[in-house]
């Protein structure tokens, strides 16, 4: 346990640092000159000559990589060039704690309802409610996100908020940058609860290929563990029902479970960037679509760098849950 | 695929659902240059964001287009690129995994570690890191969208190749005289093909989902283009103007996808009888 645990740790750096590189390699992969790319081409010749200096694009390439990696190491990001060059880690710590916000409230919303869906279709298999939720599974993972927004955006605009995080007139200290965390800790019910209202048709619309996924995995995994020996046994014994599907089989089944909720969180923080830019949620995937729009590469980059950090972070915390869960994976026997 | 295969294929409902779908875009796609009077691009100033109506049946958009010409105008840019995007997959995909698996060792874990890498993207993130910097463009959404999908078609393969080679077949060509990349070439990849279908079948679904969302955020094909993430991202800016032209590209969208996850689960069920539920 203890030498798996000590491998996956040490890999980590390895890992993280790929991804940087990549990130480095994409965002310099604009083709001519990347001053040109950041100010436009209609820019005079010394505004270009000024950015390519004072972002040392002049220098060779492999002392500017060099000066992005010592950069990163003190958790600098770069600049924002059309926004009075703020720096790119500044602006991603106010969006972030929105983007995990969203993405969390996503995450329960797939947890609970998923595993609703997938125990009802694994105990009534074969009756119209498997077919229903396996139906309304199958859908959530074909429609694309951004059009069920919309589809919730025009079923729900009367009733609740479509766009952004908080109404602009309720003024929040912002001391953690959650929101709902803020307005909690600044005891302001109305701006709590106005938040909560705005979270939840984005979040909706997030949860559905989570929600889907779940349903499905946690179904097929139900099913697989309510054939075994020990279910006949618990059933036997003259455990109820509910008793034999929650108590004994859900454990069971609880594996793959847990490893697909690492595989989601990914779907999640790149479903948001979609979702996002449907509900001017002002976090992470507004922030990429305005520096797509302004071609500003280092808060692209930035924010991609990020968001993949999380990922494997996320990753690896699941990867060692599952091995504390099941024994079998410390020793690599599950390895393929 | 045999006949036992081929009649669960046929008797898998949902499958041939989803295979009706596709075909029906295909066709329509195909054909729908006959069918409509209407034009798909020329931008016409009098007809503007028109109601439906016999002549349009969808209505117009704001550039005065045929709104259902469009939709089946863009089944075929969106058919498209979705086989094209698992083309690129399959091509740089399946040589990867075919090494890692059948070569094993240092081959293996530097393949297995750069997938890994890969993976550590949350996939429409990594599309977006590639497409930003080189603008939009149908090349830019095959490209981004096409490296996305590479690890699920190397995992695959390693994965089969992996369990092909231990088998008595394979010892056999070896053993009379066929070379490693002979073996791996006639005995090995014929008999992975099955997974490799099921993976690219399900991988055009996801491909058109990714572009599509490329598209929405301005990263997809040239403005204008009759493509459904495009239109979809047209009617979503002018909401009140154009309900239908967002409605009806999504809807088109979600068909094309649906297609290709049932009629790609359905194979999977008739290739893999262990898989299924």
């Amino acid at each position: 346990m203890t030498a798996y645990v000590v491998r996956r740790l040490l890999f980590l750096p390895v890992v993280l640092w790929a991804v940087s590189f990549i990130v480095f390699v994409l965002m310099r992969s604009v083709p001519g000159d990347p001053a040109t790319a950041i100010v436009g081409e209609k820019a005079p010749l010394e505004v270009r000559q000024r950015v390519r200096r004072e972002r040392g694009f002049d220098r060779p390439i492999l002392v500017q990589y060099g000066i992005y990696v010592v950069k990163l190491l003190h958790g600098d990001l770069g600049e924002s060039f059309k926004h009075s060059s703020e720096k790119v880690s500044d602006q991603i710590a106010r969006k972030l704690p929105h983007t995990i916000e969203l993405a969390g409230a996503a995450m329960a919303i797939a947890l609970v309802g998923g595993l609703m869906l997938g125990i009802l279709s694994a105990v009534y298999k074969g009756r119209w409610i498997d077919y229903v939720s396996m139906t309304v599974a199958l859908a959530g993972v074909s429609v694309p996100i951004f059009w069920l927004g919309l589809l919730l955006i025009l079923a729900f605009e009367s009733v609740l908020p479509i766009s952004g995080n908080l109404n602009p007139e309720l003024i929040l200290d912002s001391r953690t940058g959650f929101i709902l965390v803020d307005a909690l800790l600044a005891r302001n019910g109305a701006a709590f609860w106005n938040a909560l209202q705005h979270l939840v048709l984005p979040a909706a619309a997030l949860s559905t290929i989570p929600l889907a996924m779940t349903a499905r995995i946690t179904r097929s995994a139900l099913l697989e563990v309510l054939e075994s020996d020990y279910i006949r046994t618990a059933r036997a014994k003259g455990a109820s029902p509910a008793r034999v599907v929650l108590r004994h089989a859900l454990r069971n089944a609880a594996i793959p479970i847990v490893t697909l909720v690492g595989l989601e969180f990914g779907y999640l923080l790149g479903g948001a960037v979609l979702t996002e830019t449907v509900f001017d949620w002002d976090g992470m995937g507004t922030y990429i679509l305005t520096s797509v729009r302004e071609t500003e590469y280092e808060s692209i980059g930035g924010a991609v760098l990020v968001l993949a950090f999380m990922f494997v972070l996320v990753n690896l915390a699941v990867d060692l849950l599952y091995a504390f869960i099941d024994p079998r994976v410390r020793y690599g026997q599950s390895e393929a | 695929m045999d006949n036992r295969k081929l009649r669960i294929l046929l008797r898998h409902r949902a499958a041939m659902a989803g295979l009706t779908l596709v075909v029906f875009l295909a066709v329509m796609a195909g054909i729908i240059g006959i069918l409509s009077p209407h034009d798909p691009v020329t931008w016409r100033p009098g007809e503007q964001n028109q109601p439906p109506s016999g002549s349009h049946w969808l209505g117009t958009d704001n550039s005065g287009r045929d709104i259902l010409t469009r939709i089946f105008f863009g089944a075929r840019v969106s058919l498209l690129i979705g086989v094209a995007c698992v083309a690129f997959s399959g091509a740089i995909g399946l040589p990867l995994g075919a090494a890692a698996g059948y070569l094993g060792g240092a081959t293996d874990a530097a393949v297995s570690r750069f997938l890994d890498i890969l993976l550590s993207f949350p996939g429409i993130l990594l599309a977006i890191a590639i497409a930003a910097p080189l603008g939009a463009g149908l090349r830019t959404v095959i490209l981004s969208v096409g490296i996305v999908g590479v690890p699920q078609f190397a995992r695959q393969v390693r994965a089969s190749v992996l369990v092909l080679r231990e088998q008595e077949f394979v010892t056999a060509s070896r053993a009379l005289g066929a070379g490693r990349f002979r073996t791996l070439y006639r005995e090995i990849l014929p008999n992975a093909l099955g997974p490799i279908i099921v993976v690219a079948t399900l991988g055009v679904g996801s491909s058109i989902l990714t572009a599509a969302g490329l598209s929405f955020i301005g990263l997809g094909v040239e403005a204008g283009t009759a493509e459904w993430g495009a239109m979809l991202h047209d009617g979503y800016v002018a909401r009140e103007l154009r309900k239908t032209l967002a409605l009806y590209s999504g809807l088109a969208i979600s068909l094309a996808v649906l297609g290709f996850n049932l009629f790609g689960d359905g194979l999977r069920d008739a290739l893999d009888p262990r898989s299924r539920a």
